[in-house]
């Protein structure tokens, strides 16, 4: 309802997202849900589209745009398929160590093939027994001459195996706990790196979600990104970036989720009218309405306050995160509670949206943990 | 390197078109135009040779102002140079006149080795461009074509028929349209070119800047002359026979032999 003062050059963004939305995206984006497909013509058309380099400065071959352009783009693109959204999203999870932390070789080597979408990124740092508590990463990096050799697994990694660069935290120095992880770049080929079981999926369905494996994994030693004992720093600093993009993806579900129900409850009628003239429903929707409207407030201002070159934004960006992805689990679950049986059947998008909805709440560092960083940094911010 | 020539048309969005009672001509006013969509293969086709061999790309289209945003949206796509050929003396001109205006730009373009046109616009359906087109140029022309490729100094281009596919090589410059069903997959316009071509313009070519003979322009130029446009109808009509086999077979040998289908 609220419409945001945009350039002219966001509008196109805008507009580029809806035409891919309307022609690469919509017509099959049940389709790939029900099947669990991933299909690669809607990142081929994002790639063509230029807008894998959004992020990525113009001597690398990119917009030179911020977080806001970022999240602009992810939220209208997860208006369409959140599945899509995360693919694409995950790219920039995995680009921002290299542009954050990167020395001049490895930006000149990698971004200019990522900001054309050449090569899809991924961002690797959960594993079995360390989820939540990051810190408990078992998979190790031994320095051997010119080489490490990394060993161990990762689970849960979004572009596994359509991926061709992985960022991979790893324990360089297990004494040394939280400051004796590394963070490195793996490529899809290196020897004794290999791709496991693809994940099923109760949303994101059209996302690929694998484990990977490091088997006497062997690279050069100029993949090491920043230096040995700042693997946390680089995943935290880049989680505080990409958690913005969470929480336009949320954006996108939620006001999906809303106009199509809205479409329903004002052509749906019982006991002789739409059901919208019921204040239960009509009442609902001004909830939805009000709660996508302060999410997207939300959003819009913390990728605005990183674009400011704001240094400590952990807290902010949490709750963005946070807020925008309880919403849209929030207004999906009513748009299906909306349109009744027609929301619960599959044949209708809210069901799908509402499944999409449920892994933002988990994924990028559950809710839970947003507010623990919340509630850590409002001490900061009030000692 | 390679030169490239692609004609596109500017078509009424499907939806949007009236016809004029009295004239029997679109009324253009009431229209939203949109780039003929069998034309996104012909530039698709150009893009990826560009991207094989090497070329420069030339998009160019016959009409009024309102056909630059097209011609835009074509550089957005990966395309070099725009020109829009535009004249009053265009004006009214059916598929023989327009051939004529293209093969003149197009003449005026040369050396060039491809020309790519989509295989018939979504309006007027005729398809018969390209081929006059080829024919005013004296260029071979292939129609309907699903793939283009150099072997050594040779064009081969492949395109389907009801038998299966056929292979062309030619070894000069060429005209060719585009099947529509050439890809399952047609990129859509660049960001960064998106925003660059908002400064650009494209060059605009005028009768005399193509050196057209008057009398082959327009409505002057145009043997076609629309008499009426009518939604034709099919009727139908059948003919349920009742008996028993017999005489079912016999009726119908009848009915046959009035109709003149068989003789006995």
């Amino acid at each position: 309802m609220l419409i945001y003062p945009l350039t002219d050059d966001q509008k196109l963004l805008l507009d580029l997202i809806k035409q891919i939305g309307e022609e690469y995206i919509k017509p099959y984006a049940l389709e790939w849900d029900e099947k669990e497909i991933y299909d690669e013509k809607p990142i081929k058309a994002l790639a063509h589209a230029d807008l894998f380099g959004i992020i990525i400065p113009e001597e690398y071959g990119g917009l030179g745009w911020g977080s806001f352009e970022m999240c602009l783009a992810v939220e209208y693109l997860s208006y369409y398929c959140a599945g899509v959204s995360t693919t694409y999203a995950a790219s920039f999870l995995g680009c921002y160590p290299i542009l954050l932390f990167g020395n001049k070789e490895q930006k000149a080597k990698y971004l200019p093939f990522i900001a054309t979408g050449k090569k899809l990124c991924a961002f690797a740092l959960t594993e079995p027994q360390a989820g939540s508590d990051a810190f408990a990463i078992k998979t190790t990096a031994k320095k051997e001459g010119d080489y490490y050799i990394l060993n161990g697994m990762k689970q849960w990694i979004t572009n596994g195996g359509i991926a061709d660069i992985y960022i991979v935290i790893a324990m360089t120095d297990p004494a040394k706990g939280a400051r004796g992880a590394s963070a490195f770049i793996v490529e899809k080929d290196d020897p004794g790196f290999s791709i496991g079981k693809k994940e099923k999926k109760l949303g994101l369905r059209a996302s690929v979600t694998t484990e990977l494996f490091f088997n006497d994994c062997k690279i050069p030693r100029d993949r090491l990104l920043a230096r040995e004992g700042m693997g946390f720093i680089v995943a935290l600093k880049t989680l505080d970036y990409a958690r913005c993009g969470a929480g336009a993806q949320a954006l996108g579900i939620a006001q999906a989720a809303m106009e199509v129900a809205l479409k329903h409850a004002t052509s749906r009628v019982q006991f002789g009218q739409p059901i919208y003239n019921f204040q239960a429903v009509s009442h609902t929707f001004a909830e939805m309405a009000m709660k996508i409207e302060a999410a997207r407030a939300l959003v819009y201002n913390v990728a605005k306050y990183i674009d400011s070159g704001a240094k400590d934004f952990s807290g902010a960006s949490s709750m963005a995160k946070c807020l925008a992805t309880d919403t849209a689990m929030w207004v999906t679950e009513r748009a299906i509670q909306m349109m009744g049986g027609y929301g619960y059947m599959r044949d209708y998008p809210v069901q799908k949206y509402f499944r999409d909805a449920k892994c933002l709440q988990i994924y990028e560092g559950t809710n839970e943990i947003q507010k623990n960083v919340i509630a850590r940094e409002l001490l900061k911010y009030y000692k | 390197m390679e030169k490239i020539i692609v004609c596109i048309k500017g078509v009424p969005k499907p939806g949007t078109v009236k016809v004029d009672p009295e004239t029997h001509t679109l009324k253009r006013e009431s229209m939203e135009l949109i780039l003929n969509p069998n034309d996104r293969p012909a530039l698709e086709m150009a893009i990826r040779l560009k991207e094989k061999y090497g070329a420069e790309i030339t998009v160019i289209s016959m009409g009024p102002s309102n056909i630059i945003p097209l011609l835009k949206q074509a550089y957005a796509l990966g395309i070099d140079q725009m020109i829009l050929l535009s004249d009053r003396a265009f004006a009214g001109a059916d598929t023989l006149a327009t051939s004529y205006v293209l093969a003149r730009a197009i003449e005026k373009l040369s050396p060039f080795s491809i020309v790519l046109m989509g295989l018939k616009s979504i309006d007027g359906e005729t398809a018969q461009v390209p081929s006059e087109t080829a024919g005013l140029l004296g260029l071979p022309s292939l129609i309907n074509i699903k793939e283009l490729k150099k072997e050594d100094d040779k064009w081969i281009a492949i395109r389907e028929n009801e038998y299966g596919e056929e292979e062309i090589e030619v070894e000069s410059s060429l005209l060719a349209s585009v099947s529509p069903q050439a890809f399952d997959y047609l990129r859509p316009p660049s960001l960064k070119r998106l925003i660059e071509v908002k400064e650009k313009e494209p060059l605009i070519w005028t009768a005399s800047d193509i050196q057209a003979e008057p009398e082959k322009l327009g409505l002057k130029g145009s043997p076609t002359q629309v008499v009426d446009v009518f939604e034709k109808k099919l009727e139908m009509k059948g003919t349920i026979l009742e008996g028993e086999p017999q005489e079912l077979v016999e009726k119908f040998i009848e009915v046959l032999k009035e109709k003149e289908i068989i003789k006995i």
